[in-house]
């Protein structure tokens, strides 16, 4: 039986995608036999930040509604063995997904594979709902930043009261904060919400910091996904956080500045 | 923080801890309003459609909250009436 593992954060823009991409591909690294599923049809980009882009032939929506099989609309990822990925739909609307449509195809895909990523869109409408519905674990990425606070919260929110085992009185979905886009300089200079801020308002487990980095940028412009860069921090940080979430004990890393020199600090550099 | 900024007086907090105690005055008061009943916003309507048959109030004139402790529930009702 898969772990379905659902990234979301309400909010968008905050690095869901990336973060998918990077877990998923970590996990398959591991050796664990992973599919990372795209849930935001209509707006879909994970094929675009995988760097599989032309190999999509048939999609999520064709699945569900039987005009593909799953081995069909499945991309086996060509630089990490046991990865695969599962496009979007980009002609439809999220209407296309329905709790039947999307149990069928999670439950088929649980027999073979050990972990499913799923690549919530933004907000908190029917895709967003549908991509956390079936979660046993949930990755919430949030920006040090008010906005994003604010809607993580409510995605907890849901996360506890509109999912399946929610619904059935199961145990609850695990929670992992993941905050991304941290700029330790900004935080110590008193201009940004702290790791320890945004674990005390959210009150869940830190599952990592990804520190704002060039790298992302560079990494979605080359299709690449982040974590396979081993030289930048935002890929060590989301390898610690893979560790993590198997279950592994790792040191928070790139959270603290880089101590001033006397001269450096007296002259304001 | 270089020489000169050392000089200048720094007594306003930072935006930072505004951020976070904003944040945690916002998210206590939606997570109050996440777990009342959804009947609640309609019985607050009608207890204001009610009220304004005798008294002519406005909405923001009445407050309902419901607490709950251990054991029991309170249905707290605020009332401001108009000066006559």
């Amino acid at each position: 039986m898969a772990k379905i593992i659902v990234v979301t954060s309400g909010k968008g823009g905050v690095g869901k995608t990336t973060s998918s991409a990077a877990i998923g591909t970590g996990l398959a690294l591991k050796g664990y036999k992973t599919a990372i599923i795209d849930f935001d049809v209509g707006l879909r980009n994970l094929d675009l930040i995988m760097g599989c882009e032309r190999r999509v032939v048939y999609d999520f929506v064709n699945v569900i509604n039987g005009e593909a099989s799953l081995t069909q609309a499945l991309i086996k990822d060509k630089r990490t063995k046991d990865l695969y990925i599962l496009p979007a739909s980009q002609t439809r609307d999220k209407d296309a997904l329905t709790h039947e449509g999307v149990e069928k195809i999670l439950t088929e895909m649980s027999q073979e594979f050990d972990y499913i990523v799923c690549d919530s869109p933004a907000g908190i409408e029917r895709g967003a709902q549908m991509a956390l519905y079936f979660a046993d674990v949930a990755i919430v990425a949030t920006n040090p930043e008010v906005s994003s606070v604010r809607d993580s919260d409510r995605i907890l929110g849901i996360l506890q009261s509109k999912s399946r085992r929610a619904e059935r009185g199961e145990a609850p979905i695990e929670e992992h904060l993941l905050l991304t886009r941290y700029n330790p300089e900004r935080v110590s200079e008193g201009e940004m919400l702290s790791v320890a801020d945004v674990e005390e308002i959210l009150a869940i487990p830190l599952l990592g910091v990804i520190p704002e980095s060039e790298a992302v940028l560079k990494a979605s412009n080359q299709g690449t996904p982040v974590i396979l860069d081993n030289d930048a921090v935002a890929g060590q940080a989301y390898a610690d956080a893979v560790d993590r979430l198997l279950g592994e004990e790792r040191p928070l890393r790139f959270t603290d500045i880089q101590k001033k020199g006397f001269f450096k600090r007296l002259l304001g550099g | 923080m270089g020489i000169f900024e050392f000089f200048k007086s720094k007594k306003e907090p930072s935006s930072a801890s505004v951020a976070k105690d904003r944040l945690q005055i916002i998210v206590a008061h939606e997570r109050s309003q996440r777990t009342q009943p959804d009947y609640l916003p309609q019985m607050q309507q009608e207890i204001i459609d009610v009220i304004r048959k005798y008294v002519q109030v406005e909405s923001d004139d009445v407050q309902i909250q419901l607490d709950n402790t251990d054991d029991c529930s309170v249905l707290e009702l605020n009332v401001t009436l108009p000066e006559k």
